[in-house]
């Protein structure tokens, strides 16, 4: 395994971070102030192949690896969380699924459209009662004649108001279990599909989250994704897929948290001096940065292990579990070194701390990330 | 239309620091990259290319390594770049000349394209230099063009006024900052500059070996930048000719 990124991983960094520095970061703050989706992010990042970056070519993607995947959800995260998980959950937990499980037809018919960006992607698997135990959920699914009529509700959905792809679990058999549940491929104008209230959140504001509703949901028999019965298995390995996203957007809030507090620190005098200076400031600087490239290198090693065809469970989780207890940690930090001008929103990094916390919540919290490496570790 | 693009890699200048004890820019490890009006020409061409056809070639003289940097102006939509070393101790004149000499190997190229100047010296030499080497005429300091089958027309700022010149082809222009927004490369596009080609042409078959700078490089020292801290609150006027007592006196005024 190579540590370092080879030319054109780096070619591919420098244009994003470009992007996002000059388009991205100068609305987050105004977008999260809002709770407005970024539109005109997403309208360019499907222009410049992002919302396709791991949609093999022969179906109007990049076909990008997973590390270079990782380094591009670093990079547009740094600049806006939300932005970074919009993106994230387009690209792992809807087209990945697609990719892996999905027929020809399937693929044929949909990862065009999500490469396009001409709809945006989303994962319907928690429900009011199934989060962690996402094996509890009673959204239930019947086939009659050539269509399933899908039941029950969504909740927390990412882009639910905006998404026209979704990735729905249901369960076809109720004796079965886990084993009973499928997954489908839903489109937004399906007859009975209905979007619930949106939430109102601590942070990734710009990012719409929201319940989606399914009141004897039309779904052509031809969109059930993979077979029936094996919906759950899907939503493990898509979920460990996409945790290397959620992992690199923690690394990403944690950098620009470190990028803040270094700037400031430099800048910002007291005892006649720059407080960069200070040791106390200088030793908090240092083991952000070091947590940082700690985590950095865990996301890449899980996406290495993808890229090379491994089951990736425990790595994901590890990248994840660390990754969103550094940004957490470290958007606390950059507070303490901007002091009250930290605390207020006139400076960004208040906007981190909020946003780094929901990183060591969603797609796995961190106590199932613990339970997955231990489950890995103690058989 | 056939375009060439003069481009030159620079370090990022606002990443330099100037050591203290010697005044000289520390420029080891600073990264490098496209000299940022150059990206403004690229783009240009770019724009005239998709309203006229043709073919946009990127000429470097530069290190090996401006491959790397090379690529990204590949990515945003030039079809092919030609790397020249740039012998020890070149000057703008052996710059300029190996440019134009490069051009002329090129052969059939209607328009040369460059920044008025680079980030880092910021000499606006070499493109006047390349058309008078090439005796074309030159159109500097363009910030807006309009390029037609044989002709070339450009609104140029000349500083305290806006003069339009237009020139047959083949000519030479330089462009200001303001004259586009450099656009940036898809992934497929950056997947794709890889298999665009990129030559390696030699001094000695630009015919240039043994040619002597003109102008030697002596030092180069940063300017150091401190606060002085002297405030000028009294009368306008007097404050006015204190602030000009106090520039000469430091000999920033001329």
């Amino acid at each position: 395994m190579i540590l370092e990124l080879n030319e054109q991983q780096n070619m591919i960094r420098n244009m994003v971070r470009e992007f996002a520095e000059k388009e991205v970061k100068p609305k987050a703050a105004e977008l999260d102030e809002k709770e407005e989706y970024p539109h005109e992010a997403i309208k360019r990042m499907a222009e410049l192949g992002i919302l396709g970056a791991i949609i093999p070519q022969e179906y109007e993607g990049a076909g990008l690896d997973h590390v270079t995947y990782s380094v591009i959800i670093e990079e547009i995260s740094r600049a806006c969380a939300s932005t970074g998980v919009v993106t994230s959950v387009h690209n792992s937990l809807t087209a990945w699924p697609i990719i892996k499980y999905g027929t020809e037809e399937q693929k044929k018919k949909y990862l065009p459209i999500l490469a396009r960006g001409e709809k945006i992607g989303a994962f319907g698997g928690t429900e009011a009662n199934a989060g962690s135990d996402l094996g509890a959920m009673q959204t239930t699914a019947e086939l009659k004649g050539d269509k399933y009529i899908i039941n029950g509700s969504k909740t927390f959905i990412t882009s639910g108001p905006k998404a026209g792809i979704i990735i729905v679990f249901a369960v076809t058999n109720k004796e079965a279990g886990p084993k009973g549940i499928s997954a489908f491929i839903v489109e937004n104008d399906f007859k009975g599909y209905g979007i619930g209230g949106i939430f109102h959140k601590l942070g990734i504001n710009a990012s719409l989250q929201s319940e989606l509703v399914f009141e004897n949901m039309e779904v052509p028999k031809e969109n059930l994704l993979g077979k029936e019965g094996e919906g759950f298995k899907i939503a493990l390995s898509t979920l460990d897929g996409g945790r290397i996203g959620i992992a690199a957007q923690a690394v990403g809030i944690a950098q620009a948290a470190l990028d803040e507090s270094i700037t400031y620190s430099m800048q910002r005098q007291q005892f006649g001096k720059p407080i960069s200076k200070f040791q106390a400031i200088q030793w908090m600087i240092a083991e952000m940065a070091t947590r940082i490239e700690a985590a950095r290198f865990l996301v890449r090693y899980a996406a290495y292990q993808e890229d090379a065809g491994n089951r990736i469970s425990k790595e994901a989780a590890m990248a994840k579990l660390f990754a969103a207890e550094t940004a957490t940690w470290c958007a606390d930090r950059a507070i303490q070194v901007f002091g009250g001008y930290g605390y207020i929103k006139e400076y960004p990094v208040e906007r981190l701390f909020r946003d780094a916390r929901i990183t060591g919540i969603y797609e796995g919290t961190s106590e199932v990330m613990k339970m997955v490496i231990a489950g890995s570790l103690l058989r | 239309m056939n375009i060439v693009v003069c481009a030159k890699q620079v370090v990022d200048v606002g990443e330099i620091k100037v050591n203290p004890s010697t005044n000289k820019p520390v420029l080891e490890g600073i990264p490098k990259k496209i000299s940022d009006i150059d990206k403004n020409a690229v783009e240009e061409a770019i724009r005239i290319k998709e309203k006229l056809g043709g073919k946009i070639t990127v000429m470097t003289v530069g290190p090996p390594d401006a491959k790397d940097k090379m690529k990204e102006l590949l990515a945003m939509g030039a079809d092919e770049a030609v790397l020249i070393p740039r012998p020890q101790g070149a000057d703008y004149h052996i710059v300029s000349k190996l440019l134009s000499k490069g051009i002329k190997k090129l052969g059939d190229v209607d328009l040369v394209l460059c920044g008025e100047a680079s980030i880092d010296m910021f000499s606006g030499q070499v493109g006047p230099r390349i058309a008078g080497f090439l005796d074309w005429p030159q159109l500097t300091y363009s910030f807006k063009v309009e390029a037609e089958a044989g002709k070339v027309k450009a609104c140029r700022n000349m500083g305290d006024r806006m003069v339009v010149t237009e020139a047959s082809c083949p000519a030479v222009l330089t462009v200001t900052k303001e004259i586009n927004e450099p656009r940036l490369p898809s992934l497929m596009q950056i997947l794709g500059s890889a298999r665009k080609p990129i030559h390696d042409w030699t001094v000695s078959e630009l015919g240039m070996d043994g040619e002597t700078a003109r102008v030697l490089e002596r030092d180069l020292r940063g300017v150091k930048m401190e606060r002085k801290n002297i405030v000028f609150k009294d009368d306008l006027d007097e404050a006015v000719a204190q602030l000009a007592e106090r520039l000469a006196k430091e000999g920033l005024l001329g």
